[in-house]
């Protein structure tokens, strides 16, 4: 067994180095000014030239981007989760009529492809007076995330024993005190779960901000990016300082939240 | 349907939890309760999504309400005789194409070697994944310098052996640079879907092949992929569901270019739609991409997933 594993780890390195290769490039040419970059793109930085990531962090609109990903990340987390909790508590612990056909009309919404929808949400929000206006993204965004999150609450809901709810029930709890007080609490580690996956999916949208926002001031990270490419063009390793500055808020959620993102993940992709 | 399993003592309350007893009190909660997100559903996506259909019958530039000037299948027609439209749809066919036979297949490989016991493998799983994370911009932006066929990284490393392409700029590379970026980003993904389901294998299972004399290879092709199948499926679905949508990628990296080589069904709806204002034209490419989606997916789930929705995974079939 022991004397197989040299080629598996081969394999693994090969891979790997597919993978880190652009990263660490990006991470090593931050340090270099553009002339060093193409004439040494392999080899360490002579000098250390930090001034690339200095000048990005200390323009505000690095800062400003980060913000508005954030404050847009943040409240269509909690208005995705908000939403689907409240339905998908009603579909998994109410029986009436017609239930199965509502919950099957936002599975459906699994299939509707974003990008389909993109002009008519341009022209909503245009009528609305809501572009360049953060609400068009974060309630776009929350509608959208809706189907999946339901899906994964009201599995995880469906999973609590009857004999809680009757417990509360006999304890005087209406169906809002249930909610609140005992099933969301026990919910903790999905709601966790279905947080992430709306989390990581505000942070990385691009396609809905760009026709939403063209005030450079509501602008977010994947909009700055795009825009900084463009504005810099000739300076690549001004570019790559700012991609890695970018990429270090998603990666170190990414270690924070590992556990959340790929059970999320794997499950969001078992249940479509 | 409901699981009435595990209640004994059901008949001796007074009431059971969940049929009947809500009935009265319970349509105000219900209606409380699903309404917030019904609407916001109704009015975002469902409505978005007829409007669509609706404005594809019609030349229209977005503007003043609802359009008026009614065309019939006008833009379907020119959509259908529009060269552009062919390309974009032979583009999806070898994207897909190539995830089915090279993306998946790798990420299947290394699932399995990942699901070896060799030394740092959740640190190989940790890295394989990381690209998933990063943004479509990110790794666009990114790829675009590495691939820049003056200055880029990529000429550099095969430049070792003496090589050197265009790259993004060859209308004859740049699908295949493509998807080498899909791949350095999606991989990892399907990876993980893949470990997760070979962890769901009993392992007695594959130690009673074993047992029966059964070696590796054969291991892996009579016993661990077959039962792997409903996994297998369900990431070639996801798979074609992307593709078929494919945008921001390609937006950044090309913007469909050159001349057309790697445009996309969306970033031609998109350049139409935005950035010339035929609205009704946009429409119509937006109900062919709808269209695609869904008839892939029911075709898909009734003639390929038919067998994993019914029987053993009952929680699955319960949803459809």
């Amino acid at each position: 067994m022991k004397r197989t594993t040299l080629p598996l780890h081969a394999i693994a390195w090969i891979v790997g180095a597919f993978i880190l290769v652009p990263i660490v490039y990006a991470l090593i040419g931050g340090f270099k000014s553009t002339d060093q970059l193409s004439v040494n793109p392999f080899g360490l930085p002579s000098p250390w030239n930090t001034g690339n990531y200095t000048d990005v962090l200390a323009e505000g609109s690095f800062w400003r981007q980060l913000w508005n990903s954030t404050f847009i990340a943040v409240l269509t987390t909690a208005v995705t989760v908000a939403l689907s909790a409240m339905a998908a508590f009603v579909f998994a612990r109410f029986a009436f009529r017609g239930r199965e056909l509502l919950f099957t009309l936002f599975t459906a919404g699994l299939m509707f492809p974003f990008a389909v929808a993109i002009l008519p949400i341009f022209v909503m929000l245009r009528t609305l007076n809501l572009l360049d206006n953060p609400w068009g993204v974060i309630l776009v965004q929350a509608a959208f995330g809706l189907p999946l999150t339901i899906i994964i609450l009201r599995g995880f809901f469906r999973s609590i024993p009857g004999e809680i709810e009757e417990a509360a029930t006999l304890d005087g709890c209406g169906p809002f005190a249930f909610f609140w007080r005992i099933l969301l609490p026990m919910a903790r580690p999905a709601l966790a779960t279905v947080s992430v996956l709306a989390i990581v999916g505000s942070w990385n949208n691009f396609m809905l901000p760009l026709v939403v926002f063209s005030d450079e001031l509501s602008w977010t990270l994947p909009l700055g990016i795009q825009q900084f490419q463009g504005q810099y063009s000739s300076d690549t390793s001004r570019i790559l300082a700012y991609l890695v500055l970018a990429m270090v808020p998603a990666l170190g959620f990414y270690a924070l939240a590992e556990r959340h993102l790929i059970g999320g993940l794997t499950a969001g992709a078992t249940k479509g | 349907m409901t699981t009435v399993t595990r209640r004994p003592e059901a008949a001796t309350l007074p009431a059971p939890a969940r049929p009947p007893r809500k009935r009265g009190r319970g349509l105000l909660t219900i209606a409380l309760f699903v309404l917030p997100a019904l609407v916001l559903f109704l009015l975002l996506v469902v409505a978005p999504i007829l409007v669509a259909i609706y404005a594809s019958g019609f030349k229209w530039n977005g503007f003043g309400g609802l359009p008026t000037d009614f065309i019939g299948f006008d833009n379907f027609t020119r959509l259908f005789r529009s060269e552009i439209f062919t390309t974009d749809l032979w583009h999806l066919a070898v994207l897909v194409g190539l995830c089915v036979l090279v993306q998946l297949p790798l990420a299947l490989g290394i699932a399995m070697l990942l699901n070896q016991r060799i030394r740092g493998r959740s640190l190989y799983r940790l890295i394989f994944f990381a690209p998933y994370v990063l943004s479509e911009v990110i790794t666009a932006v990114l790829f675009s310098l590495i691939l820049s066929p003056t200055s880029g990284l990529a000429n550099e490393i095969i430049g070792i052996v003496g090589l050197e392409s265009e790259w993004l700029s060859d209308p004859g590379t740049v699908l295949l640079s493509l998807f080498l970026v899909l791949t350095w980003k999606y991989f990892g993904f399907h990876m993980m879907i893949y470990l997760a389901g070979r962890q769901n294998i009993p392992e007695e299972l594959i130690e009673a092949a074993k047992i029966d004399g059964a070696a590796g290879w054969k291991v892996f092709r009579h016993v661990t992929l077959p039962l792997l199948g409903p996994t297998i499926r369900i990431s070639v679905f996801l798979s074609v569901i992307y593709t078929i949508q494919l945008f921001d990628l390609v937006w950044i990296l090309t913007e469909g270019g050159p001349a057309h080589a790697s445009e996309t069904l969306a970033v031609t709806m998109f350049d139409v739609g935005f950035d010339r204002a035929q609205v009704g034209y946009a429409s119509a490419i937006s109900v062919v991409m709808f269209g695609l989606s869904l008839i892939f997916a029911l075709g898909y789930q009734r003639f390929v997933m038919r067998r994993d929705l019914e029987g053993a995974t009952t929680a699955m079939g319960d949803r459809r």
